[in-house]
């Protein structure tokens, strides 16, 4: 495999109970790109990353990551029960062992240092997701994956979190894969997006530097 | 010292309570406490399995245990059947697989009695070795397994993105539930332990910000309660496992009491 590819998916398709999630998808992911991943509802979006990442088994295709893949992940939301009591700060660190610098760091590069330290139950939709975002970044991953970043987050937000992301994507080099139900909001940076439609089985792609 | 049976009830007690207070925070937090009532049951056909292959109670109700947990697991995986369906299935069918197992041996006769409520005035020196000697072990392992079996509280998928191995973690420590119940049973007994791992961990989310002062918090309310259950039932002459758990549930009661009222003053915000 190319050093520069991350991950690379031929042909995969996923089928669960008889139905077919998604199929005929080709995805790749280099070193320093933006690759959006843009649907509806229901056409599989979230499957596949999960496939890509080996989440999920593939029903058919192949899968290739590259060796050691350090994988930062933005999940669409989480659910944490309400009697698990957490911090922000020790939601942070359970990515590994860090400084408190470096968490420190990682919260201002999101905009949340001026926040304090307070209960994860407390955030916005959008102050969780950059909470996640700075989660993921402090792992310094190869590959930043996001899922809907911008559910729940006004326009203006999603341009500050679009920034944010191509900051961290300059800095590191890391490769970005990004899930979004709108193609507005990730026109001004993908490298390469894939279309998938619901039902139906050809997605279409556009390059941005083609 | 621990020649009076009183002193060493009390310091079983507090042994179990140190171990039950941090793995009950994680019963609450992954919503097992079914799970733990599932093991709990399970070992009425360890103490059949116990008796009938001729080892010490405790292990054979810990081996039991364990191989119900790894069905659990299994039956989870593959069966599609809802979580509860399947608890509700090994909980019930256990125990009965256990009265009946018994029945084919009318020479012995257990204490069916001390199984369901146990009987921690009765517990011997080597009982309190094996309780401390267990619980160190616990504990230790507990902490080993902490931050990953927390991220795989918090999600499957962002544990095992960071290879955290949810899944490794998970049977561990329903082998670490398995192995305090096995203790415990002789203790507060089938019926009642389960309050042990919930009451204090559910009494200690109150003053707890992050996980790890809920755990503390839990394992201290867990010795308030054995301590003050124990006294009571001295006092009042009633029977110590269930004093126990009314103590516990008097200390959950206590923390829900909203501070506005302690303070006298008018607040709009709680915590």
């Amino acid at each position: 495999m190319d050093s520069k590819i991350l991950v690379d998916a031929q042909n995969i398709g996923v089928n669960l109970s008889n139905r077919w999630i998604f199929r005929h998808v080709n995805v790749t992911v280099e070193r320093g790109q933006v690759v959006c991943i843009i649907g509806g509802n229901g056409a599989g979006k979230t499957t596949c990353v999960r496939t890509l990442l080996g989440l999920q088994t593939q029903t058919e295709g192949t899968v290739n990551r590259a060796s050691s893949l350090k994988v930062g992940l933005v999940p669409q939301k989480l659910e944490i029960t309400p009697i698990l009591p957490l911090t922000i700060r020790r939601l942070v660190a359970l990515a590994g062992k860090f400084e408190d610098q470096e968490i420190d760091d990682a919260l201002s590069a999101v905009g949340l240092d001026e926040l304090g330290n307070p209960s994860v139950s407390t955030l916005s939709g959008g102050e969780f997701q950059r909470l996640m975002l700075a989660r993921a970044i402090l792992r310094k991953p190869d590959l930043l994956v996001l899922d809907e970043p911008a559910q729940g987050v006004d326009i203006s937000g999603v341009e500050v979190l679009n920034r944010l992301v191509l900051d961290v994507r300059d800095e590191t080099r890391c490769g970005v894969l990004m899930i979004s139900h709108d193609i507005e909001m990730v026109f001004d940076i993908f490298d390469d997006v894939l279309v998938m439609i619901p039902h139906e089985f050809d997605q279409l792609r556009y390059s941005n530097a083609a | 010292m621990l020649d009076d049976f009183f002193v060493r009830a009390l310091v079983a007690g507090i042994g179990l309570a140190v171990v039950t207070g941090p793995v009950g925070c994680f019963i609450v937090w992954r919503r097992l406490a079914y799970f733990g009532e599932t093991i709990a049951h399970s070992s009425l056909l360890g103490v059949a399995v116990a008796i009938l292959s001729d080892v010490n109670l405790t292990l054979g109700i810990f081996f039991t245990a364990t191989v119900v947990v790894f069905i659990v697991f299994l039956l989870e995986r593959r069966e599609g059947l809802p979580t509860d369906t399947i608890l509700g299935l090994l909980a019930h069918g256990g125990l009965a697989l256990g009265l009946v197992l018994l029945s084919f041996f009318p020479g012995v006769r257990i204490d069916l009695h001390a199984l369901l409520f146990g009987d921690i005035l009765a517990v011997s020196r080597h009982d309190l070795l094996v309780i401390w000697v267990g619980g160190a072990i616990v504990l230790g392992l507990l902490c080993c397994l902490w931050t990953p079996l927390l991220l795989a509280t918090i999600s499957n998928d962002l544990s095992t993105v960071e290879s955290r191995k949810p899944l490794m973690s998970k049977l561990l420590f329903g082998v670490l539930v398995a192995a305090v119940i096995a203790v415990a049973v002789k203790i507060v007994g089938v019926l009642l332990i389960v309050a042990l791992l919930i009451i204090p961990a559910a009494t200690a989310r109150r003053f707890a910000n992050i996980p790890e002062t809920m755990a503390i918090g839990a394992a201290l309310v867990g010795v308030v309660s054995v301590a003050g259950g124990l006294f009571a039932s001295l006092q009042f002459d009633t029977p110590s496992g269930p004093s126990i758990v009314v103590a516990a549930l008097i200390c959950f009661v206590l923390a829900r009491i909203p501070i506005v009222f302690l303070k006298g003053t008018k607040q709009t915000t709680q915590t």
